[in-house]
């Protein structure tokens, strides 16, 4: 059957249904499940997230101040956006101001996440949806070696390093023992790239696997460990001691020349590894910027973060950009008010929970969560699923519109907004990065490979503004500025007997904010809605389908059996299911109806 | 055409005899409760078969295992990837999807029947029949029992698995458990914390792969070597516990003195970890060394254990509610008897917090 939805798409699921459950190199747990036509082309396209872990039921009745580690542990691939959401929304709620310092501080451990989070997603998530491993073995080395260092001054280039590399390779191929790269699409028809490029691309994956946990480190300074390091309401938990004695417990020169060491190689890794490989594999799948578009030419939201001076979360003090685009039209990006009721609602009709009322959407604040896994007309049984059913509920993700649209959120979302906005850092990349695709145009964004490469940009801006954000904090201590906690309002004695607040974050995958109701000094309720919840969200009760849903319609696939296609756009979003799947009853109601054995 | 090492030719290169390794067949085939001619059947299997296949799998989680694992310094996380053992399933790294992603957990568990090892991240809620995780389109319980049927050895990665971690915290909404509540009849190597740290987890992997033997595990199923002591016994601020110097407050004097963070919190007195020894991230640094007290994150039900910002009121060996203040004095002079006296601290703690249920003789420390 054919039916247009109010969001502008067609939708047709008469066709071949193919399922692709696990898919893999996400967080957490995804299915996907298209439609094909007979000329093998996405017509329908249907997002399940298939976990639910309750975690703001948990939350309910603790010590707001510990919320920020039950949070972070939402998610241990974006670590960190949770908890520094969470802080921001005890302190928006308690009305807490933190310290000039304790702002850059947590600015620096942020943007480690991204030049970290967005690396690892290029190489080791989304890489081998382009690069095919076993083309490899047929490279020429000494011909690697060229490209290698016609595209990079990166060093390690040479053809006697891509020449034992390979022969590494092929000892592991060879044993049959394939470990991750087993039953991989190796020798698919969509992999464009010569050997020589897939060889080069391999050495840069192991690379990359090695780098990243040296660009982590940072947040080990200042943090204590990663994954998870540790925050705190009203500043950072690590003191500055530059020199006094005990300096050496804290953050010193050592320190800090450590710190500054790691983002002098990180802005190398990423400028002369990550970005020319990005635009020499683009350069191979330049059809890829006419697919894979979805909500992006029309819906597109950004939160905005990274403030300049503490405490001041309004636009103009935000490095990253804010606000929304509706309908396509990009001369206008508007305002978001995250506390107003009608602006972010989450609906229930498609997602395994129960409102009293289905066709209604609800702010955070008035937000509910009882369970309801109720499959309606699938396929299968409850614990046998063969085929969802889209038109009953089908997913443990909700589904969040803002103004009742769905928004795609993400690193594209943030340089179109920057773009439009005129912003420099982020225009003039994107141009530079158009041109050398062939002058393409900008409608190029507005697809799978715009998406990969706004995350590649970002990553190198990220790692740019760590220098800044680094540089900021030595002439903040050199001004004699040494405090990175305020305690004033530490104490629960000092908090009003119910306060109310948000905090928000531009994560990696995009949007997300956490909402918090204190009363009696406990959590009365929590609630948070995050990136993969926008992007990964089932239908509403209009019928508006989501930025996943949206992005597989009208892709063509070679073989609906070898699903590569799915999984290049799905990757090109960075899915944190574990993220997306849990949600908060705000009224405190019917946690009991969850089955408790 | 090239061959990849057996398992038994590396172990060799690595300087392990024959006979050590006869002899850690024995104790394989007497660990998984096999009869002794077993042991000859692990011996043949071992010097012709390649790398240990390891089928990792994820349920209710939060993937932060993984990403430690990946930031293993020595090894490599590539080394043990590429070398050392063959990770044939783990869905976060692995190239195939959907039903070519299902395949290689059949064809390993067909392949190399009582020869992998399952690697778990994550647990299983048991609520709602299962559906509340359902990767693959069925309950994630039912593919954990499936795959541990056939398995050689478990290791549970991290708090969610060896103890329920975050989810399974009050009132554990999906009824989510440690995996030993499903997994009953085979070695379980417990590997907690939140994560565990990378060098742990891929020093448990190696120390198998090196010596041909399981680890020696506590009554709880973890690892002596990485949770033998706690992370109070080797903390470096320790001495500052003993003099009564604390830090009363972040960001205080005492802050950034380096002082002992007792007073704001830390759980290194009641946490069996190697994180002030071995530390994060290649040693550079642990959550004390940065300022922040231990949140406890490798022991059971930490998460019910707060506010976390609150300090554990009463140390019971010292006697009755003796505060840090008074310890701060005292320690110093019986230090003697502390070592005994701390082995008790963690079980009554637990029994202190979990009034309601009852204590199971074998799966507290004492």
């Amino acid at each position: 059957m054919s039916i247009a939805t109010p969001n502008g798409f067609q939708l047709d699921n008469s066709g071949k249904r193919v399922v692709v459950d696990p898919i893999t190199r996400i967080e957490g747990h995804l299915r996907i499940e298209v439609n094909v036509d007979a000329n093998n082309v996405i017509r329908n396209a249907v997002s399940t997230g298939t976990m639910w872990r309750g975690l703001e039921v948990i939350l309910r009745g603790r010590d707001p101040r510990d919320a920020w580690a039950f949070v972070q542990r939402i998610c241990g691939v974006c670590t960190g956006v949770h908890a520094l959401a969470s802080v921001r929304a005890v302190e928006n709620a308690l009305k807490i101001e933190i310290p000039e310092n304790a702002n850059t501080i947590r600015n620096i451990m942020h943007l480690t996440l991204y030049a970290q989070d967005h690396l690892v997603h290029f190489y080791h998530l989304h890489a081998l949806d382009w690069v095919d491993v076993v083309s490899a073995l047929s490279a020429d080395p000494k011909a690697t070696s060229e490209l290698a260092q016609s595209i990079s001054p990166w060093p390690m280039s040479s053809p006697g390093y891509f020449r034992d590399l390979q022969n590494r390779l092929k000892k592991f191929v060879e044993s049959g023992q394939l470990g991750p790269f087993r039953n991989g699409y190796w020798g698919h028809p969509a992999y464009k790239l010569p050997p020589e490029a897939n060889l080069m691309a391999v050495a840069h994956y192991l690379e990359a696997l090695d780098f990243q946990k040296e660009i982590v480190k940072i947040q080990t300074i200042f943090g204590g460990k990663n994954p998870h390091p540790n925050w705190l309401v009203g500043g950072v938990p690590s003191p500055i001691n530059m020199n006094a004695a005990g300096a050496v417990s804290a953050i010193n020169m050592e320190r800090l020349n450590m710190v500054s060491r790691i983002i002098d190689r990180t802005i190398e890794f990423i400028d002369q590894v990550y970005i020319p490989d990005l635009i020499a594999i683009a350069g191979f799948y330049k059809d890829w910027a006419a697919i894979g578009g979805g909500l992006s030419s029309k819906y597109l939201m950004s939160y905005g973060d990274l403030p300049i001076k503490a405490n001041d979360y309004s636009p103009g003090n935000l490095m990253l950009p804010r606000g929304a685009i509706i309908d396509g039209n990009l001369s206008e990006v508007q305002d978001i008010d995250l506390d107003a009721l009608d602006q972010v609602q989450e609906y229930v009709t498609h997602s395994w929970y129960k409102y009293d009322d289905e066709q209604k959407g609800l702010h955070p604040f008035d937000g509910e969560t009882v369970p309801n896994f109720d499959i309606g007309g699938a396929k299968g049984t409850k614990t046998r699923i063969e085929a969802v059913d889209e038109s009953a509920k089908y997913s443990w993700v909700k589904s969040p519109r803002w103004k009742g649209h769905a928004m795609e959120v993400g690193p594209l979302a943030r340089y179109v907004i920057g773009y439009v906005k005129g912003i420099p850092e982020f225009k003039e990349p994107t141009d530079m990065v158009l041109q050398k695709l062939g002058g393409a145009p900008v409608t190029a964004l507005f697809s799978t490979l715009g998406r990969t490469a706004a995350r590649g940009l970002e990553c190198s801006w990220a790692a740019h503004k760590l220098k800044d954000e680094f540089n900021k904090l030595i002439a903040s201590i050199r001004a004699g500025d040494t405090a990175t906690a305020n305690m004033d309002n530490f104490e629960p004695s000092t908090w009003p007997k119910s306060a109310r607040g948000h905090g928000f974050v531009e994560a990696p995958r995009g949007a997300l904010c956490h909402w918090i109701d204190i009363e009696d000094k406990k959590i009365k309720n929590y609630q948070c809605v995050v990136p993969t919840t926008w992007n990964a969200s089932p239908r509403d009760p209009a019928g508006k389908i989501g930025a996943y849903e949206a992005a597989l319609l009208d892709t063509p696939m070679h073989d609906p059996e070898q699903p590569l296609e799915i999984l290049r756009t799905i990757h090109s979003f960075d899915p944190c299911l574990a993220c997306a799947t849990h949600v908060l009853d705000m009224e405190g109601n019917e946690v009991t109806s969850v089955k408790v054995r | 055409m090239g061959r990849q090492e057996t398992f038994y030719e590396l172990i060799r290169r690595q300087g392990i005899s024959r006979r050590n390794f006869l002899k850690f067949c024995s104790l394989s085939a007497a660990s998984l409760g096999l009869a002794p001619h077993f042991a000859g059947k692990i011996a043949h299997a071992m010097e012709t078969k390649p790398r240990v296949p390891v089928l990792w799998l994820h349920g209710l989680e939060c993937t932060c295992c993984t990403e430690s694992f990946i930031r293993s310094a020595h090894p490599l996380a590539k080394d043990v990837i590429l070398s050392m053992v063959s990770l044939d399933y783990d869905d976060t790294i692995m190239a195939a999807a959907g039903h070519q992603a299902e395949q290689a957990i059949a064809d390993v568990m067909r392949d190399y029947k009582g020869q992998y090892i399952l690697a778990v991240e994550g647990n299983p809620p048991l609520g709602n029949d299962g559906t509340f995780c359902i990767p693959g389109g069925r309950p994630f319980v039912e593919k954990l029992k499936e795959v541990a049927a056939d398995a050689a050895a478990v290791i549970a990665w991290g708090s969610c698995a060896s103890w329920g971690c975050v989810q399974a915290a009050k009132p554990n909404p999906t009824t989510a458990v440690p995996i030993h509540k499903v997994i009953k009849d085979k070695p379980i190597i417990k590997v907690p914390g939140c994560p565990p740290i990378a060098e742990v987890m891929t020093g448990v992997i190696t120390y198998y792969v090196t010596f041909g033997e399981l680890p020696a595990l506590d009554r709880q199923g973890r690892p002596l070597m990485f949770y033998g002591q706690r992370v109070h016994d080797k903390c470096y601020r320790r001495g500052h516990f003993d003099a009564g110097q604390f830090s009363e407050k972040f960001d205080d004097f005492g802050a950034r003195a380096g002082y002992c963070l007792y007073k704001v919190g830390c759980r290194g007195p009641t946490t069996y970890n190697a994180c002030s020894t071995t530390r994060w991230n290649e040693g550079v640094s642990f959550p004390i060394g940065s300022g922040h007290g231990c949140l406890g994150c490798s022991e059971p039900d930490f998460w019910d254990n707060g506010p976390f910002y609150e300090r554990l009121e009463t140390f019971p060996q010292f006697g009755a509610e003796m505060s840090a203040d008074r310890i701060g004095a005292t320690a110093a002079a019986i230090v003697g008897v502390g070592i005994a006296a701390h082995a008790g601290i963690t079980a009554l703690r637990q029994a202190k917090v979990k009034p309601n249920k009852p204590v199971a003789a074998d799966e507290r420390v004492v």
